[in-house]
């Protein structure tokens, strides 16, 4: 079996509030292969965010290890961090975060000048994420003339803009309504399927769980249960 | 696409955008105001000491050039002076500063026409009366007075006889035998020019003037005129650093603000940006290239006003206050305006740099 392109082991995460120090995360253990679908859910504050954010590089382990894409986090500072960020993995945010003053194509340009690629045109396989999407057509809009449906997927164009190996979508359904969220769940089965994109999704809604190959639940800052979707075959068929 | 993500920034701000870029601007504008105002200057009294028609400037000891010892000569010396070798012309005059830039000149109409080839007349004519004087048509505009006007100076009042074109030694005249009896400088000249055969002679002459006249202040014309020039008045060079070290400041401040509060303002933005995997320098080139354009947009608006500043000097007082555009210290001016902002860009950018990525996000 390959290596999998996440691999955490005893992770604990404490973060600093003031003079009282918050266990976020105590002991986490999780191995994710290369294509997979993860879905994360658990109560509110049981640390799945903060997993994402360590996963990410958005904040430094407490203890433990973490291996992502073959890079040691432990042994990283900021700028191997920055440079995980850059080039592997892609966040999606349940508030969708693109940039208020660009356009949805200028939000894109932004990722890929970060990146360091080519940012005049855009290649023909991220032209086909576009039109699977459904936004090629409203790339010119800002965020503010858009719904929040198309919003999402202006977000998640971003984060796939760049071919990172990992996306890392925290709630993207929070703030849509059921059609959308169908919607964007449906897309990020689709680019699963048909890219082998690896993805992990953190969701508060079981049914949006579902959607997953393998779902892990969190409480307390551990994982307490790993299982497989109920009517998982009934999305269709995962080749 | 930095320009981008900056120029859209820039522009969903106007309001704080166009206050910086004015603030900015104000320094730049009183810079070269000041450069434009010595220079105006400065040259101006060049035309006008070359208007006279001499070769040669002879002072009394230790005068210097830029200031005038009021009678500090006896009028007698003119007569010696006609008789040195290649002189062939001499007429001294009697000066009188009268506040501002300006100076009453008392001549003797005859012998300065004479040596400047004659005052060209835009209205009336020459002295008749111990009371009369004689202006320039830029002093005319600025008292808006007219020949046969009365105007009121060294607190007497004075017949207008005449009107001249500019660019003879002064803007008034007065007869010198009037200043003479006013100032109580009876038999007396603050300078005398001297008219040689060739001019070519001059240097000759100022150095056997010189071994005759020694501590008198003697110049040829042609080198007075290289000695007219903002390094010739230590003063006006130190109030130019002064100026330039305000501009500094207020460049620094204002950039500091405005940046600090966009940086403020566009907490989340920085933490997306960081998300994405922007480095350091990513963000504080931005930061940087945001305050590069306020400190050039600071600049052209600058000069602009220093159009504008000079239009409205023109309007108040086109006699005393001749403001030139000098070019050369556009970048200067600019210069220091950027300096300034990318100065004060530097504290804000190191706020957004530091930013922690999560919190950023969390931000509202
Ligand atoms: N930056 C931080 N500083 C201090 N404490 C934090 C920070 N981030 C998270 N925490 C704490 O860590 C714990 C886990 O938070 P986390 O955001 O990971 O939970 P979560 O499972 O994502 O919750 P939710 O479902 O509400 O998003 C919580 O107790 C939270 O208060
Ligand atoms: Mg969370």
């Amino acid at each position: 079996m390959p290596d999998p392109i996440i691999k955490v082991r005893d992770l604990w995460k404490a973060y600093q509030s003031g003079r009282v120090s918050v266990q976020a995360l105590r002991g986490v253990n999780l191995d994710v292969p290369l294509g997979e679908f993860l879905s994360i859910v658990g109560p509110s504050g049981s640390g799945k965010s903060t997993l994402f954010h360590i996963v990410g590089g958005m904040t430094p382990p407490t203890s433990g290890e973490v291996i992502v894409g073959g890079r040691n986090l432990s042994a990283v500072g900021d700028s191997g961090r920055t440079e995980l960020r850059r080039t592997t993995v892609g966040f999606v945010f349940q508030k969708f975060n693109l940039l208020p003053n660009l356009t949805a194509r200028d939000n894109i340009r932004t990722a890929l000048h970060i990146s360091g690629q080519a940012t005049d045109v855009f290649e023909k396989d991220f032209l086909d994420i576009l039109a699977l999407l459904g936004i090629a057509g409203r790339l010119d809009h800002k965020p503010s003339e858009m719904s929040g449906g198309e919003q999402q997927r202006v977000a998640i164009a971003r984060a796939l803009a760049t071919h990172p190996a990992i996306l890392l979508a925290d709630e993207p359904t929070g703030n849509l309504d059921t059609a959308n969220s169908l919607a964007v769940l449906k897309l990020l089965r689709d680019l699963n399927e048909r890219l082998g994109q690896t993805i992990l999704m953190i969701t508060h809604n079981n049914e949006a769980a579902q959607y997953a190959d393998r779902i892990v639940h969190m409480r307390d800052g551990v994982i307490v249960e790993t299982s497989t979707p109920a009517g998982r075959q009934a999305l269709g068929p995962v080749v | 696409m930095i320009f981008r993500l900056v120029f859209e920034n820039v522009r969903h701000r106007p309001i704080r955008t166009m206050l910086s870029v004015l603030l900015i601007a104000v320094p730049v504008t009183l810079i070269l105001a000041l450069i434009g105002l010595s220079n105006g200057f400065l040259e101006d009294s060049r035309k006008r000491s070359a208007g006279v028609g001499a070769d040669i400037l002879f002072k009394a000891p230790g005068g210097s050039l830029m200031t005038f010892s009021t009678g500090a000569l006896p009028q007698k010396i003119v007569d010696l002076l006609k008789t040195e070798p290649h002189v062939v012309q001499a007429t001294g005059t009697l000066v009188q500063p009268i506040g501002g830039f300006d100076s009453i000149n008392g001549i003797d109409l005859a012998e300065f026409g004479k040596m400047s080839g004659g005052f060209t007349y835009a209205e009336g004519h020459g002295f008749q009366t111990p009371d009369d004087v004689l202006i320039d048509t830029w002093y005319a505009q600025q008292r808006k007075v007219h020949a046969g006007g009365k105007i009121n100076l060294l607190n007497r009042d004075w017949h207008v006889a005449g009107i001249v074109e500019p660019g003879k030694l002064a803007h008034l005249f007065a007869p010198l035998a009037s200043m003479q009896d006013i100032l109580g400088s009876t038999g007396k000249v603050s300078q005398v020019f001297l008219k040689l055969d060739d001019p070519k002679n001059a240097d000759a002459v100022v150095a056997a003037l010189k071994v005759k006249y020694a501590d008198y202040g003697i110049w040829s014309i042609s080198e007075m005129q290289a000695l007219i020039s903002v390094d010739s008045i230590p003063l006006l060079k130190n109030f130019i650093n002064v100026i330039l070290g305000i501009g500094v400041i207020i460049g620094f401040a204002v950039v500091s603000l405005s940046m600090y509060m966009a940086v403020l303002q566009r907490t989340r933005e920085i933490g997306i940006l960081k998300s994405m995997g922007a480095t350091k320098s990513f963000i504080m080139s931005l930061i940087m290239a945001e305050a590069f354009c306020l400190g050039f947009g600071g600049t052209i608006v600058g000069i602009l006003m220093s159009y504008v500043a000079k239009a409205a000097m023109h309007a108040v007082a086109p006699a005393s206050l001749p403001q030139a555009i000098v070019y050369t210290w556009w970048p200067i001016a600019g210069g220091v305006a950027m300096g300034a902002a990318l100065l004060g860009a530097v504290y804000p950018g190191m706020m957004a740099v530091r930013q922690d990525p999560i919190e950023a996000l969390a931000h509202e």
